[in-house]
């Protein structure tokens, strides 16, 4: 039997405000938050509501058949949180219907997993609690920021206990390989694959109303037929996107959410099924391993290029990551909360020069003096908690003490308890 | 396709842009196949580089008619122009210039430069031109400037041949809008009559439509380019202590000193590492050392003062920054110099190269902040300095003079209907 596995993806960068050199040291709030409101309230109304109704509708209209996944980034949730709670409240009541999945992610959909594995992992969990507090349960499936994946990541992700991970369907890596199958890490077969559908997914993210495009109009019928069409032996079809291409990128009157009502009725037609993430790698056996020895992303250059490929991006990731240990060292919330927002992987978009998705600078270099200029006020704070003076192997010699001292007395006291005991059998 | 161009300037004697663009357009243009250029100007040196096109001197022109032997042409003008070409040029005066103070060759004495009887040099232009018209054979006039539109308008008027006229400036960027009606007649009077406007910006283009009332569809921008700079490795950057950040032409209001002063002083004011040098002269240079030190900078703040030839390119090249905050710069092509020798620009948005600029920074002219910013950023985020540095290289070597004269050729074969 074939599946569609739908998964939508919800993530907002809180934007920096314009922030000058003179600013540093005199002003520590760094957002906009005019700006930000604005725009998540743009999307709640254009996209994330009416979607959220729409999906709610088709899981009630095909008796639970419908099922999907989403995944809010932590930076999202915040916004959500402050600017738009009914959302939260729409998608507690999505979460109730139990066709609905939520997965993990890092907290501020950051880069974290290319340049610092503690912060990721720390940042992955800090979502699964979010999620979990939210709506009750805690994720299995996991997927990175921008999709992006190598076999590291995998490993990694696979010792904090998740079974499945959701990647970019990347040809360097597939050959002739169909995505629409299950598959598996190399080393650690128990960390299952599940890859994205390109075609599939950018004709109703991107292409869906586009009138120059040769397969316009795309109708529910075509979509599942195409499905149907399909090898008998190809399992799981991931259309995957960013949930604003419901209702902003491609409107409401393009018929995008009559499209997507009707797509269960003919999937039900032709005996397609749904299935979340972590059903389908519990359900459906792997088929082989795929090995992404360089990390990979659903950019459309299907790299990483975008975020860290010229000297720009270089300059300002490695001064922000050159703080991790000091970050984590300290108990300044609101300093460990600006850490979170900075890392976001936007910051660093906006710097491309081949493609600022989504940018408001004008231009690169505006996106990477107003970044910097943020980053140098974040840096004296950090440093006015641990001072550069102190050399960071100085500082992690004294943080091994630090760390290290619960475990060391725990032990000692298992050994004094050992010790009393043999003592008192004597 | 033969063009006949009137022109003021030509290197190597220049004195402003002017002759630079001429010459890289016609260098540019001479590569097409079929393109023959003869570019007038008032009075060449002899020095010209005359490889690629034809360079008639004006003051070599006779336009009233004296009797000479060979040999006292010969020795009058031998070096610049071959007698027999004066004898035959002389049989195209077909009007009476004796009202003109002439020569003993019958010829005007221009001065090539800006005298303070400009406009009767520009009229004595006209009557030269009206020489060449009955001798030379071309298919299409092109003026550059509105110094060589009369001239241009007249060849029309005679010859019924397709004018252009190319626009480096209009005396809306040189008077910040207060116009001298005389050269405002002159201006509108070329553009009216020509078939065709070349601007060297949207910007200057805008200016045209709105300002001199013509129509958008006779109006075309054709960006200026940058002739490659020859032994580029020559500049080599010295290592110094401080940064440093450089102004580099006529501190006059179009060129916006001041804001670069104020800049400067927000700069300083968190970091003490950089060094700021307004070169070049100019009627508010006075004023720029008054202010420098009124915002008690003048220790960090420099006025080298004029800068010729090749010392323009060493003091680029030894700069960390180049800023041009012009409030109204048709084209600027100093920022693609600086950024030849690898020097980061800074440059405004009403300056006519930002259209066709990346890996510059922008602002506007009146937004100290922005620039202050962007100066910093420079020079405290290395990276910052290496992209525009090596972005901003290869950007403007692929900004050529042969592309620009495509594009003026294009507009040629439309007017001419030659195609």
């Amino acid at each position: 039997m074939k599946n569609i596995c739908f998964y939508f993806e919800i993530h907002q960068p809180l934007r920096l405000k314009r922030y000058r050199f003179f600013d540093i040291g005199q002003d520590h709030y760094y957002y906009d938050d005019f700006q930000a409101e604005e725009r998540i309230r743009g999307m709640v109304e254009q996209s994330y509501l009416p979607a959220n109704r729409t999906i709610a509708e088709m899981i009630r209209s095909s008796n639970g058949k419908f099922k999907c996944a989403f995944s809010i980034s932590g930076v999202a949730l915040e916004q959500l949180e402050q600017y738009a709670p009914e959302v939260i409240d729409s998608f507690q009541e999505l979460a109730k219907t139990g066709s609905v999945e939520f997965l993990a992610e890092p907290y501020a959909h950051s880069l974290a997993s290319l340049y610092n594995t503690d912060e990721f992992v720390e940042q992955v969990n800090l979502h699964a609690d979010k999620i979990e507090q939210l709506f009750g349960k805690r994720p299995t499936a996991v997927h990175n920021s921008e999709l992006i994946y190598s076999d590291e990541i995998g490993e990694v992700l696979q010792k904090m206990g998740y079974k499945t991970v959701l990647i970019e369907q990347v040809k360097d890596v597939l050959g002739w390989k169909s995505p629409n199958y299950v598959y598996h890490h190399p080393s650690n077969p128990k960390l299952k694959l599940l890859v994205r559908n390109n075609k599939l997914s950018d004709d109703i993210a991107f292409r869906f109303s586009n009138r120059a495009w040769a397969d316009f109009p795309l109708t529910s019928e075509k979509f599942v037929s195409r499905i149907a069409e399909a090898s008998d032996g190809e399992q799981i079809f991931n259309v995957w996107m960013g949930y604003e291409a419901l209702g902003f990128y491609q409107h409401p009157e393009s018929g995008i959410f009559e499209f997507l009502k009707a797509v269960p009725f003919h999937a039900i037609e032709h005996s397609i099924g749904f299935v979340l993430p972590s059903e389908a790698t519990k359900k459906l056996e792997a088929v082989d391993s795929l090995s992404f020895t360089h990390p990979t992303s659903w950019a459309e250059s299907k790299d990483i290029s975008v975020w860290n490929g010229n000297d720009l991006q270089h300059e300002a990731l490695s001064k922000l990551y050159a703080v991790s240990e000091r970050v984590h060292l300290c108990n300044d919330k609101p300093l460990q909360h600006d850490w979170l927002l900075l890392q976001t992987t936007d910051n660093f978009r906006y710097m491309s020069h081949s493609d600022s998705f989504g940018t408001h600078y004008v231009s690169p270099y505006e996106a990477f003096t107003n970044y910097m200029n943020v980053l140098a006020d974040f840096l004296d704070r950090v440093d006015a908690q641990y001072p550069t003076t102190i050399e960071n192997e100085e500082l992690n010699a004294l943080l091994k003490t630090i760390n290290n001292q619960e475990k060391e007395i725990a032990e000692l006291e298992e050994e004094i308890k050992k010790l009393k005991s043999r003592k008192e059998k004597k | 396709m033969k063009a006949l161009m009137f022109g003021w300037e030509f290197p190597p004697h220049i004195l402003g842009g002017l002759g630079t663009a001429s010459y890289g357009l016609t260098k540019g243009m001479s590569l097409q196949q079929d393109m023959e250029i003869t570019f007038v100007i008032p009075k060449p040196h002899g020095d010209e580089d005359q490889s690629f096109l034809k360079i008639i001197g004006a003051c070599n022109v006779p336009v009233v008619w004296k009797d000479n032997t060979w040999e006292h042409v010969n020795n009058r003008i031998g070096k610049i122009m071959h007698p027999d070409e004066y004898f035959w040029l002389r049989n195209g005066i077909k009007y009476d210039f004796t009202r003109i103070f002439t020569n003993d060759l019958g010829c005007i004495d221009f001065s090539g430069r800006y005298p303070d009887n400009l406009i009767e040099e520009i009229s004595n232009y006209e009557a030269v031109a009206s020489v060449l018209a009955h001798q030379l054979e071309f298919d299409v006039i092109h003026s550059h400037d509105w110094l060589t539109y009369p001239a241009g308008v007249f060849v029309k008027r005679i010859t019924g041949k397709p004018l252009v006229i190319h626009v480096h400036a209009t005396d809306f960027d040189r008077s910040r809008g207060k116009v001298n009606p005389t050269v405002y007649n002159i201006e509108k009077t070329g553009m009216d009559i020509a078939d065709h406007i070349i601007t060297v910006s949207n910007l200057t283009r805008k200016i045209v439509i709105e300002k001199y009332h013509q129509d958008p569809r006779k109006v075309t921008t054709v960006h200026n380019a940058v002739e490659p700079l020859e032994h580029v490795e020559s500049f080599v950057k010295k290592p110094r202590k401080d940064k440093v950040v450089t102004f580099l032409g006529r501190i006059t209001m179009q060129k916006g000193p001041e804001y670069f002063v104020e800049a400067a002083h927000r700069v300083l004011q968190r970091s003490k590492n950089v060094r700021f040098v307004m070169a070049g002269s100019g009627d508010m240079m006075d004023a720029m050392i008054d202010l420098a030190a009124k915002r008690g900078i003048a220790d960090r703040f420099h006025f080298p003062g004029f800068q010729r030839g090749s010392e323009v390119h060493e003091m680029l090249a030894q700069s960390d920054v180049y800023i041009m905050p012009s409030v109204s710069e048709p084209f600027g092509i100093s920022p693609l110099e600086a950024m030849q020798v690898g020097t980061p620009s800074i440059i405004s948005y009403q300056s006519g190269c930002a259209e066709i600029l990346t890996h510059v920074i922008k602002t506007d002219y009146w937004d100290i902040d922005a620039m202050a910013d962007a100066v910093y950023s420079i020079v405290t985020n290395p990276s910052m300095y290496k992209s525009l540095r090596e972005l901003g290289l290869e950007e403007v070597n692929n900004i050529k003079w042969y592309d620009a004269g495509l594009k003026v050729r294009d507009i040629y074969n439309l007017v001419t209907g030659m195609h």
